[in-house]
């Protein structure tokens, strides 16, 4: 009993049945993911001139010239990647330490203004990023003149709204008396934090770590606005000054958008689970 | 007496309340420092001819002069063109191939997700790379081939006002769909299988489930998909600053790229903050009214 019928006795139907849904699917993922796979294909061609590329669907050599094209193309093309490295490990790992521990305190603790405070928190993810967009330029940049620096690339994503949230649904869930016969026993509240709500909130601590850690890699906008040297780029910003010099050459563009991507592929295909949990989580009940 | 039988309550205790605080400290400051700040900031922006030394209050100005600026209208006229082609048919799209998902084993499952995910992960700086080639304006852009193995002629995608709109939305379709599949997958693998049974028991058609079971079940995640896509949608910004600059003759000026453009190509950061704040109010009036006529049934 679902919403398909099982066609039972008659397993050949249902057979044909989901064989042309299958192929619906394919066409359509096909469909889906062709950008990426065009920007492979293209990236192992040869390094030429817009004019002079095959194209073709299919592979018909494997060079790696237009890699090798890009990272040359700057002295700075490692030193962006690294730059990414750098900012997105240090938001994701201070995302996962403050926003558990708040998130902590907002489920299990209780203190004066507790909800309000929450929902203040929870009122201000409704707001548009463009509102707070130019103060906080003109804060970091002219008022710390941080400009060029990795604090400011990392600081004002220190730990986001979206993640207290995340951990304080989370932390709702584990139930109460566990802590109370903790604290019978004499733990205090750092330990019961690091002994108890830190082990047993794994699952979402990844789900947290690594959609944070997808966001500050993928994010183009705050890193154009306060970074002009190429050395203090992030890759997203460094590929855009690339494809506006570059345009002529297809397929080193295509490797340094695939160079861009790379990381997120290698962590989604070794860690779906994870990714996919964390879209319904906060999104769906049940 | 009374005291006894009364459940003992729990009570902040003194040293729960300074843990309290101290485990929230980094996040609360974080949090005025970098949103509670801004946005106070952002009004009183809004109303001065900002100056790095010294502005000058000039009250209400700059949005009566958003107002009567035409391309603030065409900015707003273009998201909302943007956003009614792009998120119903996300949605639609999210929720017909969620339910022909949802016939397969949990393996095939996992593997349509993973590939609809996909372009998600991407960056939207390469995506954007690829996409400027696909609409590539010369004979040999992906689009312009397939466009000529039907008989069409080459176009010049993002450099027609005609087309370049178009160009942005199709992009959307074919590559923003991955978060909402999923949850709506998420939404129906909790659909109870009795609702199925009763319907199968009075002689229910699959379309029939489809439309009285399905649809009303998924309402909760198509309000939410729903009015996140709206407000997603609205502060559109990346996709038309990478692949057309909001052009030509600011066919694709959305009010995200309008704003950045304000604040970062003139400085302008009174009318900017002025129309972030305009956009503010309208995003929430949507949410509002969304909420409103949707969300009458939804429980949360």
């Amino acid at each position: 009993m679902a919403l398909y019928s099982n066609h039972t006795g008659k397993p050949h139907k249902r057979h044909i049945r989901n064989t042309i849904i299958f192929i619906v699917l394919m066409l359509f993922a096909l469909a889906t993911i062709f950008p990426i796979y065009f920007m492979f294909i293209t990236s192992l061609g040869d390094p030429v001139e817009a004019g002079a590329v095959d194209y073709s669907i299919w592979p018909k050599q494997f060079s790696l010239e237009s890699y090798k094209f890009f990272f040359d193309y700057s002295k700075y093309s490692y030193r962006w990647i690294l730059n990414s490295l750098i900012v997105a490990t240090a938001v994701t790992v201070s995302n996962v330490i403050f926003a558990s521990m708040a998130g902590f305190a907002f489920s299990k603790l209780r203190f004066k203004g507790r909800g309000i405070l929450f929902g203040i928190l929870l009122v201000s993810m409704m707001i548009p990023y463009q509102v707070t967009q130019v103060p906080l330029y003109i804060l970091i940049v002219n008022t710390f003149e941080l400009q060029n620096t990795y604090s400011a690339l990392i600081m004002p994503s220190i730990v986001t709204v979206y993640n207290i949230f995340l951990a304080k649904q989370f932390m709702s869930g584990i139930p109460t008396e566990i802590l109370e016969c903790a604290k019978i026993e004499g733990c205090s509240q750092p330990q019961i934090y690091m002994k108890i709500i830190l082990p047993l909130s794994k699952t979402v601590l990844a789900v947290m770590a690594i959609l944070t850690f997808m966001d500050s890699w993928n994010t183009f906008f705050w890193p154009l606005l306060v970074t002009n040297s190429m050395e203090m780029q992030t890759i997203q910003v460094g590929l855009k000054n690339f494809r506006f010099a570059n345009t002529t050459y297809i397929s080193p563009m295509m490797a340094g958008a695939a160079i861009s991507a790379l990381p997120m592929f290698i962590l989604f295909f070794s860690l779906q689970k994870y990714f996919l949990e964390g879209v319904t989580v906060g999104a769906v009940k049940g | 007496m009374a005291s006894i039988t009364k459940p003992i309550k729990r009570r902040r205790s003194k040293e729960e309340q300074t843990w309290g605080y101290a485990f929230i400290a980094v996040a609360l400051v974080a949090f005025a420092m970098f949103t509670a700040y801004p946005v106070v900031s952002a009004f009183i922006i809004s109303l001065q001819e900002y100056k790095p030394l010294g502005s000058t209050y000039i009250g209400a100005d700059n949005y009566v002069d958003t107002l009567h600026d035409s391309l603030f209208w065409k900015a707003l006229r273009n998201t909302v063109v943007y956003t009614v082609l792009t998120v119903p048919v996300n949605l639609f799209l999210s929720m017909v191939i969620a339910i022909l998902i949802l016939p397969f084993r949990k393996k095939t499952q996992s593997f349509f997700k993973g590939i609809y995910y996909l372009p998600v992960v991407a960056s939207g700086v390469a995506l954007s790379v690829v996409w400027l080639w696909i609409f590539d304006p010369m004979e040999h852009g992906i689009l312009n081939q397939v466009v000529q193995a039907f008989g069409g002629s080459s176009q010049n995608w993002l450099g027609r006002s005609a087309t370049a709109m178009f160009s942005l939305v199709l992009m959307s379709w074919l590559s923003s769909h991955g978060t909402s599949i999923i949850i709506y997958l998420a939404g129906l693998l909790g659909i109870d299988s009795t609702y199925y049974e009763a319907a199968e028991i009075d002689g229910a058609s699959f379309l029939q489930k489809l439309w009285h079971i399905v649809v009303p079940c998924l309402k909760p995640a198509t309000l939410f998909l729903l009015v996140t896509g709206v407000i997603g949608s609205f502060q559109v910004f990346q996709n038309a600053y990478l692949m057309t600059g909001g052009g030509p003759d600011n066919a694709t000026t959305m009010v995200g790229l309008l704003i950045f453009n304000n604040a970062f190509t003139y400085f302008n950061f009174g009318r900017a903050a002025a129309q972030s704040l305009i956009l503010a109010v309208i995003i929430a009036v949507i949410a509002l009214i969304q909420f409103k006529f949707v969300g009458k049934d939804v429980e949360y």
